[in-house]
């Protein structure tokens, strides 16, 4: 048994909302960077090297890449080995998005309530996800997502008859409903399977794996390769104003379903796809 | 084609945008979103004194990240514009002239920019830094209690957009797909 202050993930979490607001993750500043290079449009090139600059000055002078710095994500692995003392963990994951956001210059976007909308001011709740792992770690990632692409995820409950061609037109009305509101060049997370939320968490979660990596299962890696190039198609292109970089990744995970059913789950980002990963 | 429009614009100037210009704006520009939008609404439904004369002016969609000291301002990119679609034509026949925002808008939207002459940018979304320098000033001006939503009025320079829907009503978002081999 290993003991844990969650004093450390509190401070850990407080680092990462600034860090991940900041920087975009490695595998994600080499996407830009590419998608730049390879942008045939004069509009979508001159728009990716503004993006270029955006991510620098973001860095260099410490303002957020984008104003909406999200509703914090948090995905933590526990190892089933690990004994957390000092206080209460969801209190101190809480507590760090709020030193995080308050300290960092970050917006607080965040309502108390849905219906009566009233700002907490701290940007708390985060949405939290444990998962209990083998070991005596805890993985930590914070994902910080706007709002401006999670409006256009989607849900999709398919059939089974419609198999593997109704999970391609899925995606592909996901992304040209979305066009220019999601901020392209997007990052798709797809989660197939399981139920209606457990391909909804599949998907978010699918957002948060390295860009360029793909799936381990060939079938999964060969669509993600095609739904990319058919998204690059559309002609919707950087900020929606045309050319043939809409997407940098699509990336799909599965899990087994039900007799019955064919769940797809569509978790849009636009291109500040961050996530900030780190190992207790 | 590039352009150099002043703000507040004229119907002149948004006559001469065509959907595709790039366009720098330079001048005094407002800022609300959807809760600032909503009350704007809500005063106009009681028959209440807007806190912003309409007539001629820019709204940009925005709500920034707060500034840090000796800043005017934080991050300060568009928000998605067709969240205050339901808000919008009312606001454009009392003499709202341009919008700046990113994303599509309904076609009572572009039926009212065509009838008022009027024109909606799009900046880059997702360029918040970068955008943040062409503003030199930031003041509150309404709905202060409404924290990163209220209406503030901005002091821009060079402020760059793309003007996406032209007072014609030609809409670049549709045009680019309708290029594209499918």
């Amino acid at each position: 048994m290993r003991t844990i202050d969650v004093a450390e993930v509190t401070g850990i979490i407080k680092e990462m909302c600034i860090e991940a607001n900041h920087f975009l993750a490695e595998d994600m500043d080499e996407a830009m960077k590419n998608a730049a290079d390879v942008e045939k449009s004069p509009l979508g090139k001159q728009i990716l090297c503004q993006l270029q600059d955006n991510l620098k000055i973001a860095g260099e002078d410490m303002i957020p890449i984008c104003q909406d710095t999200g509703m914090a994500v948090i995905f933590v692995e526990i190892g089933q080995d690990v004994h957390f003392t000092g206080g209460i963990l969801e209190d101190a994951v809480n507590e760090g998005v709020r030193a995080g956001y308050v300290e960092g210059y970050l917006r607080k976007s965040v309502v108390k309530d849905p219906i009566i909308r009233e700002n907490t001011k701290d940007n708390t709740p985060a949405v939290i996800h444990y998962e209990i792992v083998p070991g005596d770690q805890v993985k930590i990632t914070v994902a910080p997502k706007g709002f401006g692409s999670e409006n256009m995820s989607r849900v999709f409950m398919l059939k089974p008859a419609d198999g593997i061609e109704g999970v391609k037109n899925a995606i592909l009305t996901a992304v040209q409903d979305a066009g220019p509101n999601a901020c392209p060049p997007m990052v798709i997370g797809v989660g197939i399977g399981g139920t209606f939320e457990k391909c909804a968490l599949m998907a978010k979660k699918a957002l948060t794996r390295p860009v360029d990596e793909h799936s381990a299962i060939p079938y999964v890696k060969e669509l993600e390769e095609e739904m990319l190039e058919r998204i690059n198609k559309t002609g919707i292109g950087p900020g929606g104003l045309g050319g043939t970089v809409t997407a940098l990744a699509v990336n799909i995970n599965t899990y087994p379903t039900h007799i019955a059913g064919l769940p797809v789950g569509i978790n849009i980002c636009c291109h500040v796809n961050r996530h900030a990963v780190r190992v207790i | 084609m590039e352009q150099r429009i002043q703000a507040p614009m004229s119907a002149e100037d948004t006559r001469k945008l065509r959907a595709g210009d790039y366009v720098y704006i330079t001048g005094t520009i407002y800022t609300a979103r959807d809760a600032a939008h909503k009350r704007l609404y809500e005063a106009l439904e009681k028959g209440e004194a807007l806190p912003l004369d309409m007539t001629n002016n820019v709204i940009y969609y925005m709500g920034p990240s707060p500034a840090r000291e000796g800043r005017p301002i934080g991050s300060a990119g568009p928000t998605t514009a067709s969240r205050m679609d339901k808000y919008t034509p009312a606001l454009l026949d009392l003499g709202l002239l341009g919008m700046i925002g990113k994303g599509k808008r309904s076609a009572a939207v572009k039926e009212a920019i065509v009838r008022n002459g009027a024109v909606y940018f799009a900046a880059v979304g997702g360029a918040g830094a970068l955008l943040s320098k062409s503003i030199r000033a930031s003041e509150v001006i309404a709905y202060d209690d409404l924290g990163t939503e209220a209406i503030r009025r901005l002091e821009v320079e060079n402020f760059p957009v793309i003007v996406v829907i032209d007072s014609e009503g030609t809409d670049l978002y549709e045009a680019v797909i309708n290029q594209a081999d499918l």
